[in-house]
């Protein structure tokens, strides 16, 4: 038996739709089997909160009088790039406070947007016939400014390696602290929960999907940057590393900081934790098994991160969970980055709209690619 | 009754003296070894809480001093603002100590204060800034 996403947004419409998330749906398939499973369960709600880097926020401020075509524009004197249109800008998660280093950055001027707050405004121009104003300095904020939006080019990796250090020096990167002579090992996915590893041929999850994003609405705007399904599988189709990515969008006004949070990487720079969750239409049993799938299933690869040593191990995520997995003989404690108890409230939260009603799934209006090479930068004279 | 949390640290080869033995049997002490790391030919580093009356503890430090070893007795207490930690656990990585863990139920943080060494790694790793130290800077007495 299958079912279409119309039939499921009637059934979530007359508040008959059943809804469980990607960790619920293990023990029901444990219980009742795929075939029956798949028959009752309409929906299943995944969700991640994990650091994003590649993250950011567009911004329309509205004219001033007389009216400034913004060349250099800073907020909270982190700068934003405003080589747009006159009152437009974008400001990345990871661009460092002119004064104050890696202590404040875009992210926060993100989060800081999101909590409401007054934002610093300065701004400089050359000057135009139409656009005379030089300079600009006021107060903004997310009602008192126009569009206001989330738009990361790459969050959502679908599954992504551990890493570790070989080296006799503590490594700080953006895996967290590294200590020495392989003294840890820290991953980044919410594993059985996370959203592309429950959908990982992408059937339902496309261009146009729309989701939970940062605690409010958001939509899959394209294929992330660097999306690379032809990553290496294991005999269970998942990938094994970093693989598909999606480019997302949202706006700022529905996001709550329960779900967007600024952080700073030790010596490493400013990152964007960003929670997402997608939900899953179970079409048919196919795509069931696929959201059934379990930690001890997932496999991920450890990389050191110092770059010396090509490591070339396979764990799963019910090892890495565990908080110690062996390697080279010895024990080493694991540990997360994303947070997994996030991960829960995010898959709750979205189970909840769709419950209630005011939610309903999404036809992808595009497929995301299949194939894609992902390729490396050359230095060319 | 008072108790410190407090580090030795030996000079290499120094220990002619059975250290907590001592402490124990000559002041009254109850001690709790929350960290050891003595070896051959290497400073050692022995961390513990330690409990007595006042003038018992007074007397016992000055005691230690005389045997040549030096030590901290930890003033400050590390804070986690657990209303503002998102439960990712980067500072689990870093934990000597496990006084940091995640609960693998709620996959909350958890922080057992008892097992903390002060260490301070935590609060430079969390990305969110959750961690922190009260009270004033440890002093180093020898
Ligand atoms: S690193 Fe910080 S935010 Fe993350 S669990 Fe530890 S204290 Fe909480
Ligand atoms: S200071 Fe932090 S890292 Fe060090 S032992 Fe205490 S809790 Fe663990």
């Amino acid at each position: 038996m299958s079912k279409t996403i119309s039939e499921i947004n009637e059934k979530i419409k007359e508040g008959k739709a059943v809804v469980v998330t990607a960790e619920e749906v293990i023990d029901l398939v444990e219980r009742d089997g795929y075939k029956k499973t798949a028959e009752t369960v309409d929906v299943v709600t995944t969700g991640t909160f994990g650091p994003m880097c590649s993250s950011g926020m567009f911004v329309n401020f509205g004219h001033s009088k007389p009216p400034i075509k913004m060349t250099k524009v800073t907020l909270n004197d982190v700068p934003a790039y405003a080589g747009l249109a006159a009152v437009d800008a974008y400001i990345g998660a990871t661009e460092l406070s002119l004064k104050r280093g890696m202590e404040y950055g875009g992210a926060h001027v993100i989060e800081d947007f999101i909590a409401g707050k007054d934002i610093l405004l300065q701004a400089e121009s050359y000057g135009t016939d139409c656009y005379p104003r030089k300079e600009i300095t006021t107060k903004v904020n997310k009602d008192n400014v126009n569009q206001i939006f989330l738009f990361n080019p790459r969050n959502c990796y679908q599954n992504y390696a551990a890493a570790t250090n070989s080296t006799n020096k503590t490594i700080y990167t953006y895996m967290g602290t590294l200590l020495p002579n392989y003294g840890n090992v820290t991953y980044s996915t919410s594993g059985e929960l996370s959203p592309l590893l429950n959908d990982p041929e992408f059937r339902t999850i496309g261009i146009g999907t729309r989701l939970f994003l940062g605690g409010g609405v958001g939509y899959v705007a394209w294929e992330g940057t660097q999306h690379n399904p032809d990553q290496a599988k294991s005999e269970n189709g998942l990938p094994v590393a970093g693989a598909g990515t999606l480019s997302l969008i949202g706006d700022i006004r529905g996001m709550s900081t329960e779900f967007i949070r600024a952080g700073v990487f030790q010596k490493y720079g400013i990152t964007l934790y960003v929670g997402v969750g997608i939900p899953i239409p179970i079409l048919d049993e196919e795509m069931l098994a696929k959201t059934a799938i379990k930690n001890k299933d997932i496999y991920t690869r450890i990389v050191d991160k110092s770059g010396k040593v090509d490591l070339d191990i396979l764990v799963n995520y019910e090892e890495l969970r565990s908080g110690q997995i062996s390697l080279f003989g010895k024990k080493v404690s694991t540990a997360p980055l994303t947070s997994l108890y996030k991960s829960r409230i995010i898959a709750e939260k979205l189970k909840g709209w769709i419950l209630n009603g005011s939610f309903l799934l999404t036809e992808k209006v595009c497929d995301l690619p299949a194939h894609n090479k992902v390729n490396t930068l050359e230095v060319r004279g | 009754m008072k108790k410190i949390k407090i580090t030795f640290e030996f000079p290499p080869n120094s220990i002619k003296q059975p250290l907590t033995y001592r402490l124990i049997k000559d002041f009254d002490l109850m001690l709790n070894i929350l960290s050891a790391d003595v070896s051959l030919n290497r400073t050692g580093r022995l961390t513990m809480d330690m409990q007595g009356e006042e003038d018992m503890l007074e007397a016992a430090l000055d005691w230690v001093k005389k045997q040549g070893i030096s030590f901290k007795i930890f003033e400050k207490e590390v804070i986690w603002n657990e209303d503002k930690c998102i439960h990712c656990g980067a500072c689990t990585a870093v934990c000597p100590s496990g006084a940091l863990s995640l609960d693998n139920e709620t996959w909350k943080l958890t922080f057992d204060r008892e097992k903390c060494l002060i260490c301070e790694l935590c609060i430079q790793t969390c990305p969110l800034g959750v961690m922190g130290l009260n009270g004033d800077n440890a002093s180093l007495d020898t």
